[in-house]
């Protein structure tokens, strides 16, 4: 049966029923086909669908970068249900308020992220299915009444996923993102959206189906995700690692799989930089590599340019709330390397000022981007939604107001400007002061906490606290990292933390960040 | 024949509790000798770089980037043999 108008998983079974034997994913010491990749999502679909879950309802993958993941997602698609990411670095806390926001059905996740997720499950009434995989005993699987293992899941079911009930305007994914009121958002994209965002992108990288694409991000970030979305919709090869703590790994991998395509973040480049053997490894495969979360230092796209001379290397800027805005082709690196580039294929953008009109080239205005790639709204978040989509010029339509501010040159180049809100971005990704500093405030003994960025060689930013004890109370540096640590995704722990008397205002008592960022 | 398990046993305690003071280890998790540091969630994409700082300065090794790479460097028992190796290497050479 040939689907004419695809959804986001047809991109899997067309692959699967055209190259059944090749390769699709590479994950640790595990080789698994598009076959096996069809048959044991719809072996997950089926048992989803099975276990109560129905057309619309979320199901959550909490896990790493693992075969399960990628399986896990494909299945919630064919289930008719809406992923949701959840990064595995998620603490307890951060865990619960997303099964609050978003009311999964279902949780496909790992027996070693236990810990985490035992207690915010058995409190989520929403949840009617569970499967795990890895290691679990029988009585903490007991415990958790709607759970299963994994490899039972996956028995039954293998031949014909369930039968599809979506159209394509139909939610396909939540991606949660960080919002400076300390609250994450979880960015409702439908499958129009993705199906969109992924041709276009595939169209300006040229990906196609002798590509071998090297993933070393999380597949909760969307930047991740869609790695493995273009992959498999070429029916190209994706290598997935865990992240990039190991650069020699990454290496060797790359000579060993003949990797062509290497999205990385500026902190992975970094520590490329660092490495003073680099020279030594094969990386001929490489024809191109891709940054975005941040802007690239001009010295790493020195360091490219010398270390794989023959690839592309593609900077590029967007945000969750429409994937992705802007590239610059390759060929216009060396001449405007400050640039983050022109409106990706079947995208329009242009700034606006405070009065809402256009801004003429050379100025500085807020960035709205128009296109089938915009988010249908925050999930459950009505006002924030209202804040970000405006009508757009045509009837029903809806436009994104970014909050970023830039400046186009005369010859249509965008480039970054800043932020209209404090959004610190660390290792490429996005972390709310707000978010940090509820954190802080929630531990014992400190009175207020107030957080900034500051520029770190590795990071982009370095997350700076500075806090101010309770009376009486002694704070020590360590013991409030660790606190952080309990709470926290590791990039979102401040790097220092100063325990200060009490913290700069302004005159009208409002707190005064950049008095912060001044050297004391 | 140098037997190295003395050593070996004394340097598995100081990279634990390197890792328990500098890192989150969940109450309820047992740091295992074995057990990837990555898939526990003790360490990250830069934590990696803590831990090299201190293997280099606590034991006087160079780590070169070559051996950058999990069978090193993600678990107690890997950082505790990748060190006795480096260590034994070093002996050879002088």
């Amino acid at each position: 049966m040939h689907e004419p108008i695809p959804l986001l998983h047809d991109y899997l079974i067309r692959s699967a029923r055209e190259l059944p034997d090749k390769v699709a994913l590479v994950c640790g010491e595990r080789r698994v086909t598009y076959a096996e990749l069809d048959a044991h999502s719809n072996a997950i679909a089926n048992h989803l669908q099975a276990t109560g879950v129905v057309r619309g309802d979320r199901v959550v993958i909490f896990g790493d970068n693992t075969v399960e993941t990628v399986v896990g997602f494909w299945a919630a698609l064919k289930a008719n249900a809406i992923v949701c990411l959840v990064n595995p670095l998620t603490k307890r806390g951060k865990l619960e308020y997303l099964l609050n926001d978003c009311s999964p059905a279902a949780m496909i996740t790992d027996g070693h992220l236990r810990h985490i997720f035992d207690e915010p499950a058995r409190a989520c009434r929403s949840l009617s299915s569970i499967i795990i995989s890895g290691e679990i005993g029988d009585a903490d699987l007991a415990e958790l009444h709607v759970a299963v293992r994994w490899k039972r899941a996956i028995i039954a079911g293998r031949d014909r996923a369930p039968a599809r009930k979506c159209i394509d305007i139909d939610l396909a994914t939540i991606v949660y993102t960080s919002g400076s009121t300390g609250d994450p958002k979880g960015v409702m994209l439908t499958h129009r959206n993705m199906l969109t965002a992924c041709t276009s992108i595939s169209s300006y990288l040229s990906i196609e189906k002798n590509d071998v694409i090297l993933n070393v991000l999380p597949l909760a970030f969307d930047y991740g995700l869609y790695q493995m979305i273009m992959a498999f919709g070429a029916g190209a090869r994706l290598v997935l690692e865990r992240s990039f703590a190991f650069p020699a790994q990454i290496l060797i991998l790359i000579a060993k799989e003949g990797v062509t395509g290497l999205p990385g973040v500026p902190t992975l480049f970094a520590m490329l930089s660092g490495l003073k053997s680099i020279g030594q490894y094969d990386l001929s495969s490489l024809r191109y590599v891709t940054n975005t979360g941040a802007a690239l230092p001009v010295k790493h796209i020195r360091m490219l340019r010398e270390l794989v001379p023959a690839a592309s290397i593609y900077s590029m800027y967007g945000l969750t709330e429409c994937k992705r805005c802007t590239y610059l082709p390759p060929e216009d690196i060396d001449r405007k390397p400050l640039s983050v580039g022109i409106a990706i294929p079947n995208t329009e953008i242009w700034l606006i000022d405070e009065e809402d009109n256009r801004v003429d080239p050379g100025g500085i205005g807020q960035l709205v981007v128009r296109g089938a790639t915009v988010m249908q709204g925050y999930w459950g978040k009505p006002e924030a939604t209202a804040e970000r989509l405006r009508p757009g010029p045509l009837p029903g339509e809806n436009v994104l107001y970014t909050g970023d501010y830039c400046r186009i040159d005369d010859e249509g180049y965008l480039y970054f400007v800043g932020r209209s809100d404090e959004i610190i971005k660390s290792r490429g990704e996005k972390v709310a002061p707000r978010e940090v500093e509820n954190a802080l405030m929630s531990i014992s003994g400190v009175r207020e906490a107030a957080v900034i960025g500051v520029p770190d060689e590795l990071l982009g930013e370095a997350i700076k606290a500075f806090v101010v004890p309770e009376q009486g109370a002694n704070l020590d540096e360590k013991a409030v990292q660790k606190e952080c640590q309990k709470r926290l995704e590791s990039f979102m722990v401040p790097k220092s933390i100063a325990i200060v008397p009490s913290l700069p205002r302004t005159d009208t008592q409002k707190l005064n960040k950049r008095a912060l960022q001044l050297p004391h | 024949m140098l037997t190295l398990t003395e050593p070996l046993s004394a340097h598995r305690e100081q990279v634990r509790d390197f890792l328990m003071s500098n890192f989150y280890v969940p109450e309820t998790t047992v740091l295992n000798a074995n057990d990837s540091l990555l898939e526990q969630g003790v360490i990250d994409s830069t934590g990696v770089l803590e831990v090299i700082g201190f293997i280099e300065e606590t034991f006087g090794i160079t780590v070169e980037d070559s051996e950058l790479v999990p069978e090193n460097l993600d678990s107690i028992e890997g950082i505790v043999r990748y060190v006795a190796r480096k260590k034994s290497r070093m002996l050879v050479d002088d």
